[in-house]
């Protein structure tokens, strides 16, 4: 019986060697250990041995039992490996095909950065006020210190849609509305359309955007306005950011000044980026005049404050590198899907 | 503002060079747009004279001349000009040379004419781009004759000899300094920002005896408008060309020299910023010179040789019978200086800025004259104007100048003082400059200061309140010495309810694929048509601009849905196979009774899709609205095909069977669907196309930003499927509120599985099947509980005609 035993286990073992599909595998397992299996009909005339036999008998048999179980298990293992190797090698695919993106809207690059500036004004304590763009003439100019018959309209060519209502040139309207209806202090920016009758070209469109500012509060100086502008374009563009900035008129300001970005590509000096004079012109800024506050019912001998406007248009050009205005509202699919 | 180098230099001396001197004087608060360089183009031209001249052996109009050009040798050129004689100074291209020929730069090599050796070129005046009238002797189509009044040094640039190497500076003057619109005011400037002398004299002159008033009489009959009129008389008046200094000086500043007596008025006016006219006295009926209204009505034409017709609120200049001007706009045709004027009137007047400008409007004619004038001038200078153009017609020999004039004058003498207050000023500039140096920079601009006031110069009319000083003291200081510093006190700022309402919408419609857009909010009434909206309609009810740049952007848009099309038809003419846009902006509509309109923010979507064909259709779209609904908080809504009550005067531009209407109590937020056909071929758009408007502020209302969590369920959830046949023409969603209605609290989600139309249904049917999911918070639901539950929903569908299969 002992070499019956073992040759069970030999001959287990050699086929289990051979094998490598998982049917034959049961198969294997069946014969030699199924309930009809060859170890079993051993294990049945385990009667017939002597008291002393069968303990070591059965002792083999177990012995014999375990290690083919354990032979299959690990065949087992080794097969299923495979397969799953195979599987997957099968499996492998071309990663440098296409990917498929799911359709992801672009904001459009004018809101995108007004977004950025938004942002950056909240943070410095602004908050986003908005005004009507069909507006009375009395909030675009008059209120602005620029009755009728200013020199200064002139430089404002306006949409009017009769004589005391037009398009706005400016959202300086809004800081009006603003300051009727709230106390200093007031710290607001308002952006939004305005118009001008320009014809559409590479650097006009008859309607663009503006970005107002205002501070109002007791003792508010240039020094803060330089100091706000020269903050605000370091978050924009960034630390090594160099302002310029040059006396200028508009009469709702007092001083007034114009604001010049130094020139990213030469450094201030000179070249065709900037037409030579090392510096662009970025926004108009000033001293709120003390007329303008007086108006709105804000008394100048204790309130002062500064205003200004930066063009969304220029940033938004200056940013993404765009040259022609006319991209902007031509809304090509191939253009906006670069943003 | 045209100003020219040299002329600047006659009244400071300048040691920065160009290049500085317009960053300084920029910074200083005249800005500087660019400048030029007179004949900058030319290159190696010297002054040469003719020592021979013959005739070409092989041509019969060319010459060959030897010219000294001031080397060992005498150079050898070729010219085919007739008008050139031995000993004449003439302009000489040498051998790599550059000049101008017909106005583009053109390099001058040696080469041969007609087998002749010929080594550079004899130029005309065009060929250095100068024209007769800056050499009046010169011939237009000859060889310039270097006249006596050049430097005749031979080999010397031909730029230095005849004074063509001035420098333009161009300058953007702003409207409150007319007074720089001057060579005197800028040279003002440029003497307070480097702190140098200005050496201006008063003018003055001899004059000849004689009375003025046998000559004039001058009355100004409205003097709101006028407030001072000086008439002098020059006689025995000799016209020619004026001397070379003035030409140049006019040409540097952009103005054509024409005769002496025009010149000087010319170059009086860009000198002192003060408009000059000159009148023929034979034109000038009676001797009469009457500043008043036009006559309604009355008619004059002008230099420019056009007739005007005025009106009772322009001011004309008139002899005894018509007026002869437009004042401080233009002469009439016969008012100026011919060859045969004999005596001169010259006008040193002062209009109201407004007046001209409303005049200069109306008539639409700008001049030199106007542009200063509506600034509003001051009338003191009237004086100084009319007596340097008086001393310049002695210098010039242009005539006798009679030594009394007509000075009618109504200017007020009181001074303009604004109050000076260095605390304040620093306080608020935030800066720290001593009291002496603000005096000092005032002084500079001829501001002085006396007991605490500072009274402004009669030419500054912009000096008005205590900031304009501060400016003044700002910006001879320089701002960019300012410190910058941070404003104090804290500020919370927050986004309002409206703006992150409308941010967060427009993220949702980013995130599913919709591109923004940003169109004008101008169209054209036409487009109301285009997108087929009902004669009747309120939208075309507009707000329209009475100056318009063209029809196309005539009216503010009423609707939105124009503008979305028009990017569609744009994108599909360019042939980009899909187009996904949107905009949230304004609609304008006009409110009966109310000077302004009211501006509500729309949201409008656009789509077409023509990469494959079941790309996008009705239910896309209708699921970008529901994604919209969901974000925007509006937890129930109905959706049903506009009818008579639809708010949206757009749904006749969309399919009228794939058209849907979003309400929510009561309250329509929105149209979508596929745009009508008719409307995609308006619009040239050869696919199927779909759009959706949505008000905004409905939304908002309608919706909420609040968000409860529900606690997750506990007990397993029971799933019924049933299946009906119904009407084709019911709508789902009133099977779905059936649904609803009949399993109340327990009913979890109705989900629509199967649509199906066919044959074995029978014409006008179809079967709908739905999966309706049932669960308990309470415990798990027992089979009778949805049972009992189902019997109801056969029961409600069975109500709307739908029976189950």
């Amino acid at each position: 019986m002992k070499e019956q035993l073992k040759s069970i286990e030999e001959r287990a073992k050699s086929e289990l060697s051979k094998v490598s599909d998982i049917k034959l595998l049961d198969e294997i397992r069946v014969r030699f250990l199924g309930k009809k299996g060859e170890l079993t009909g051993i294990l049945k005339q385990m009667g017939k041995l002597s008291a002393e036999e069968r303990p070591v008998i059965g002792q083999l048999a177990n012995t014999v039992r375990a290690d083919i179980e354990s032979a299959i298990a690990e065949k087992q293992a080794l097969i299923k490996s495979a397969l799953a190797e195979e599987k997957l090698k099968s499996e492998r695919i071309d990663v440098t095909l296409p990917g498929r993106t799911p359709k992801v809207g672009r904001p459009h690059p004018l809101n995108a950065v007004l977004e950025e500036v938004e942002e950056v004004f909240l943070g410095m304590g602004f908050d986003i006020v908005e005004g009507p763009e069909v507006e009375s003439d009395y909030y675009c100019f008059e209120a602005l210190n620029m009755p009728k018959h200013h020199p200064a309209r002139d430089t404002q060519d306006t949409f009017y849609i009769n004589e005391n209502v037009l398009l706005r040139t400016q959202t300086s309207s809004v800081q009006i509305r603003t300051m009727e209806k709230m106390k200093p202090p007031i710290r607001i920016i308002s952006p939004g359309r305005v118009y001008r009758s320009d014809a559409v070209d590479a650097t006009h469109s008859p309607i663009f955007h503006q970005i107002e500012g205002l501070v109002i509060d007791k003792g508010v100086t240039m020094a803060d306005l330089k100091g706000t502008l020269e903050l605000l374009m370091k978050r924009l563009y960034g630390e090594d950011t160099q302002i310029r900035l040059r006396p200028h008129h508009f009469p709702y300001t007092e001083p007034s000044a114009e604001v010049d970005l130094m020139c990213f590509n030469c450094h201030g000096k000179g070249c065709s980026m900037c037409k030579q004079e090392g510096y662009v012109e970025l926004l108009g800024a000033g001293m709120v005049h003390p007329k303008v506050l007086a108006d709105c019912g804000i008394d100048p001998e204790v309130y002062s404050g500064f205003a200004f406007g930066i063009g969304l248009e220029r940033i938004t050009m200056g940013r993404y590198n765009i040259n022609d205005m006319r991209l902007l509202y031509e809304n090509d699919m191939r253009f906006l899907e670069q943003f | 503002m045209d100003l020219s180098m040299r002329w600047l230099r006659d009244y400071v001396d300048l040691d920065a060079d160009v290049k500085k001197f317009c960053s300084d004087i920029t910074i200083s608060g005249s800005k500087v747009e660019c400048y030029n360089e007179e004949g900058a183009y030319l290159s190696n031209v010297v002054v040469g004279r003719v020592e021979s001249i013959e005739r070409h052996p092989d041509s019969d109009h060319m010459w060959i001349t030897q010219i000294n050009v001031g080397e060992d040798e005498p150079v050898q050129i070729v010219t085919g000009a007739q008008n050139v004689k031995q000993g004449d100074y003439v302009p000489v291209a040498k051998h790599k040379s550059t000049v101008l020929h017909e106005g583009k730069e053109v390099k001058i090599t040696k080469g041969k004419l007609r087998g002749v050796a010929s080594n550079g070129m004899l130029c005309s005046l065009s060929e250095l781009g100068l024209t007769v009238h800056d050499f009046p002797y010169a011939i237009e189509d000859g060889i310039f004759i270097l006249g006596d009044d050049c430097d005749r040094t031979i080999g010397k640039d031909i730029r230095e000899a005849i004074g063509f190497n001035d420098t333009t500076v161009e300058f953007e003057i702003t409207s409150n300094r007319p007074d720089c619109l001057s060579v005197i005011g800028l040279a003002r400037e440029t003497a307070a920002t480097y702190n140098i002398p200005l050496k201006v004299n008063k003018p003055s002159f001899k004059g000849v005896e004689g009375n003025v008033n046998d000559y004039l009489k001058v009355a100004i009959r409205n003097t709101d408008l006028c407030k001072r009129y000086i008439g002098a008389i020059v006689k025995n008046v000799k016209i020619g060309p004026s001397p070379r200094w003035m030409r140049e000086r006019l040409r540097a500043s952009g103005v054509r020299p024409i005769n002496n007596l025009v010149d000087i008025t010319n170059f009086v006016m860009l000198e002192y910023g003060r408009p000059m006219h000159a009148f023929d006295l034979r034109y000038v009926e009676g001797g009469e010179i009457n500043v008043r209204n036009a006559a309604e009505g009355e008619k004059i034409t002008t230099l420019d040789g056009v007739e005007r017709t005025l009106s009772s609120n322009m001011l004309v200049i008139a002899d005894a019978k018509k007026p002869v001007a437009v004042a401080g706009i233009m002469g009439g045709e016969y008012s100026g200086i011919m060859d045969d004027t004999t005596t001169v009137v010259f006008e040193s007047a002062c209009f109201d800025g407004a007046s001209v400008m409303t005049t200069s409007k109306r008539l639409g004619m700008r001049t030199d004259a106007s542009a200063r004038y509506e600034k509003g001038l001051d009338p003191h200078e009237c004086y100084d104007a009319l007596m340097r153009a008086c001393q310049l017609v002695e210098e010039l020999g242009a005539g006798e100048v009679i030594n009394n004039w007509i000075d009618c004058n109504y200017q007020s003498e009181e001074p303009r003082t604004v109050e000076f207050s260095s605390e304040w000023i620093n306080r608020f500039l935030g800066t720290d400059i001593p009291e002496e140096q603000m005096i000092d920079y005032l002084n500079r601009l001829e501001i002085k200061v006396e007991n605490g006031r500072c009274i402004s110069p009669w030419f500054r009319i912009d000096l008005g309140v205590k900031a304009d000083i501060a400016e003044e003291v700002a910006r001879l200081y320089d701002y960019n010495n300012i410190p910058d510093t941070i404003i104090r006190g804290v500020a919370k700022a927050q986004l309002t309810e409206k703006q992150k309402f409308e941010r967060r919408i427009k993220q949702a419609v980013l995130a599913m694929g919709v591109n923004e857009i940003a169109t004008f909010s101008f169209i054209s009434p036409k487009y109301f048509d285009k997108i087929r909206l009902p004669q009747d309609s309120k939208l075309r009810n507009t707000v329209k601009i009475m100056n318009p740049l063209g029809e196309d952007t005539s009216v503010m848009r009423t609707t939105m849905l124009p503008s979305v099309c028009e990017v569609l038809s744009r994108n599909y003419n360019y042939r980009n196979p899909e187009a996904y846009v949107f905009e949230m902006g304004n609609e304008y509509l006009p409110v009966e009774g109310e000077e302004l309109p009211v501006e509500p923010v729309r949201l409008c979507i656009g789509v077409y899709d023509t990469k494959d064909k079941d790309s996008f259709d009705f239910f896309d779209l209708k699921g970008i609205i529901e994604g919209i609904m969901s974000k925007a908080g509006v937890r129930s809504y109905e959706v049903s095909r506009p009818d008579e009550s639809c708010t949206f005067d757009e749904a006749a531009a969309f399919h009228p069977g794939r058209t849907a209407v979003i309400t929510c109590d009561g309250v329509q937020l929105g149209i979508f669907g596929e745009l009508h056909p008719e409307t995609c071929e308006n619009y040239g758009i050869g696919a199927r196309a779909y759009a959706a408007k949505i008000n905004i502020p409905e939304l908002m209302e309608k919706g909420s930003s609040e968000r409860i969590y529900t606690p997750l369920p506990k007990f397993p959830a029971t799933t019924r499927d049933i299946s009906v046949m119904c009407d084709a023409e019911l709508p789902s969603a009133e099977l779905e509120k059936a649904i609803r209605n009949a399993v109340g609290s327990i009913l979890e989600k109705v989900t629509l599985f199967d649509v199906y139309t066919g044959e074995q249904i029978g014409e006008g049917k179809k079967s709908v099947s739905y999966s309706i999911s049932m669960r308990s918070h309470e415990g798990t639901l027992t089979d009778e509980q949805a049972d009992k539950a189902m019997d109801k929903v056969v029961k409600a569908l069975a109500a709307l005609g739908a029976e189950r299969r």
